[in-house]
């Protein structure tokens, strides 16, 4: 059976000039950068280029750009590593909608004494600037929000939060795994973000690589210890194919990122469009004027999250849920729930999210294939009147 | 991904007997849109006494719905006596076992049943009522529900009660009590001793206090708060005065004085001393709240 892969936002499929860029670096050029001799030396070299190629993407210094090992652990060092270095504040300042990456990172800190605000959003997952201007205070070590949402794909007004933060002398930190490749960051004009992570997974390189973005002059204490690599803000011995592979798909990603995300925009839209014209009691969460291009994330009333993934994996369908039952939790998701999504929708929320290699037909495929299953869903809910 | 038994899913994908059954003997309605999953039950006698005929609507997820497919096909046949005396585990024997996290659906298919033969034996007027303390009010599970799932199926421990009827699955604040409840229920097969808060009765130092405090008030306390979209911050203490803020909906609520101060102060003197009393710092309460509702 084909699979029809709209769970983008979970992990992409590697480009394939990722992979031929890898390939040779198992086998033949398995060298270690830190090597004297010319056979690890060349791979060092290498590590330089992706560097390069990551920063022309980011719209910053090469030296800006430290590997780690995933974007669970940009963020975490970010957070934690902001925290060390400025021992005298105790405020961390957050939203409620984080990834886990950062959320539970900041409930551990809470727990340790740290004070943790948690921003609140409204009905689209939108933050009210004013009231982040109230919270920031001379005790606040740093704020954390994320750059994009990875269920909504609502996008948050990171500029502006920059800008606030800057004015107040505060590190800012934003999450942009999800945004990476899909909005230009052009992060030299500006200079309130401090830190930023990125996952390679999410954009078309390997898993177990990711990168995090430290602007010059930030203060941040190394959370890996042990080696000199990443000039010593990351130690361990660098995952050469990962950061080789992450490298070429920042560069991919940086060549054709308008027509490609315009692409994709069309095709999730016309997806979208046909779900809620086919499919009566639908909703489409998040806001819809200021989302990713790729996101899509509706609520089907009266039916279930894991109930509509099993039936639309059937046809080779990948999606995923907010539901509780996906994850063996008992609560839906927190990014819904923050929003005010009524329990009634939440159940049965699903996210499409596309990428470039997404085609028509497979749009075409789906729009056919759903409804249907929705429609046999709700014939069996004792909430749909016959 | 689920490891659904081959039955589940063949259940789950061609559900038997779906819809609701016109003027039927006895109807069970359990669950709500807010839990997660709702089923109603309906059945038909024949002369004889013996359900002919059995029906259901489910909201929910794939076990849910193969869960109340399996039952209408297992009580067909039966009579009300045999009915009633299907437990739990008997439905999810039959369908060749369910994920531990999902057997809340098996517990979920007998409960509707129990309703609908109470509804039937009430002559159609009795709706399904919680009997008992409620004890879990995220997921409105009372204190008999828990002590059957318990004795039916020999649980031993607060995750297990919880993946069997949901209790403590929503904000944790009734964890305490279900292990207490287990205690009861179990004597001496409880597998681990409850209350993860160490043994009080030792004379304490002061920093030994103050971190068992701290301890206190973020396994114990905090939790439950912030379920509710409210949060605690322990400012400092000063002998047996433990000064509190609270934030969020909690400093929003009228009623702080009387209830939150006094949970907190309850919880504090049962973990740590009975000398304790909590204070709530006023001007952390006056700031602005961080939460909008």
């Amino acid at each position: 059976m084909k699979v029809v892969y709209f769970d983008n936002n979970a992990t992409t499929r590697v480009a394939e000039e990722a992979l031929e860029e890898i390939k040779p670096y198992f086998c033949e050029l398995y060298g270690n950068p830190s090597s004297m001799h010319t056979f690890g030396g060349q791979v060092g070299r290498k590590i330089r280029e992706a560097r390069e190629k990551v920063a022309a993407l980011l719209g910053c210094d090469p030296s800006e750009v430290i590997f780690t090992g995933c974007g669970t652990e940009s963020d975490n060092t970010a957070i934690n590593g902001t925290l060390a270095a400025l021992p005298d504040r105790r405020k961390i300042i957050t939203s409620r909608v984080e990834h886990p990456a950062v959320l539970q990172v900041c409930r551990e800190l809470e727990n340790r004494g740290y004070t943790v605000v948690e921003m609140g959003v409204d009905k689209k997952g939108r933050l009210d600037m004013d009231q982040l201007e109230e919270q920031i205070d001379d005790d606040t070590a740093l704020v954390t929000i994320m750059y994009a949402n990875n269920e909504t794909g609502t996008i948050f007004p990171v500029s502006k939060i920059a800008k606030l933060t800057e004015s107040k002398g505060v590190v800012f930190h934003t999450d942009a795994v999800q945004a990476v490749g899909k909005i230009p960051m052009n992060l030299s004009e500006r200079p309130g973000i401090d830190l930023l992570s990125i996952s390679g997974h999410k954009l078309h390189a390997p898993k177990g690589v990711g990168a995090l973005f430290v602007r010059k002059g930030t203060r941040l204490t190394p959370y890996m210890l042990g080696g000199h690599q990443e000039g010593g803000r990351r130690a361990g011995t660098e995952n050469v194919p990962g950061i080789i592979g992450l490298g070429k798909a920042c560069e991919i990603a940086a060549e054709n990122m308008a027509e490609e995300n315009n692409k994709v925009k069309n095709l999730r839209d016309k997806l979208e469009k046909a779900i809620l014209n086919k499919c009566p009691d639908c909703m489409v969460n998040g806001d819809t004027k200021n989302r990713l291009p790729n996101t899509s994330n509706i609520s089907f009333e009266f039916i279930e999250g894991e109930a509509i993934l099993l039936m639309l994996d059937k046809f080779g369908i990948c999606a995923s849920s907010g539901s509780a039952c996906t994850s063996g939790s008992l609560e839906p998701s927190h990014v819904l729930r923050a929003m005010g999504v009524p329990f009634t929708a939440a159940h049965g929320s699903i996210r499409f999210s596309l990428s470039r290699y997404n085609t028509e037909e497979e749009i075409d495929f789906a729009i056919e294939k759903i409804p249907p299953v929705i429609d046999r869903l709700r014939q069996l809910s004792p909430f749909v009147a016959e | 991904m689920w490891d659904y038994s081959d039955k589940v899913m063949d259940h789950f994908m061609n559900p038997r007997n779906v819809g609701e059954i016109d003027a039927p003997d006895g109807v069970g309605e359990v669950g709500s849109l807010a839990c997660g999953d709702a089923l109603k039950l309906t059945f038909k006698l024949d002369e004889n006494g013996r359900i002919v005929d059995a029906r259901f609507k489910t909201f929910g997820c794939a076990s849910a719905i193969a869960t109340s497919s399996v039952l209408t096909e297992l009580i067909k046949g039966m009579t009300i006596d045999e009915a009633a005396k299907v437990t739990n585990k008997d439905i999810a024997d039959y369908l060749g076992g369910l994920p531990e996290q999902k057997m809340h659906c098996s517990v979920m298919g007998r409960e509707a049943l129990e309703a609908a033969i109470e509804n039937y034996r009430s002559g159609g007027t009795k709706k399904h009522e919680l009997e008992g303390k409620v004890v879990c009010t995220c997921f409105g599970v009372t204190e008999n529900e828990i002590e059957r799932v318990i004795t039916e199926n020999n649980l031993t421990t607060v995750e297990e009660v919880t993946n069997y009827c949901k209790a403590g699955g929503g904000c944790g604040g009734c964890k305490g009590e279900i292990e207490k409840i287990i205690q009861r229920v179990q004597g001496e097969k409880t597998k681990e001793l409850p209350a993860k808060a160490p043994a009080r009765g030792r004379k304490l130092t002061n920093i030994q206090k103050i971190q068992l405090i701290q301890q206190t008030v973020n396994e114990q306390i905090r939790p439950a708060l912030r379920a509710h979209g409210g949060n605690i911050e322990l400012i400092d203490v000063d002998g047996n005065k433990v000064i509190v803020a609270f934030r969020g909906m909690c400093a929003q609520c009228r009623l702080t004085e009387f209830t939150m101060k006094d949970v907190v102060e309850a919880r504090l003197r049962e973990f740590v001393s009975d000398e304790l009393y909590v204070e709530e710092d006023k001007e952390s309460a006056a700031e602005p709240h961080n939460h909008r509702e």
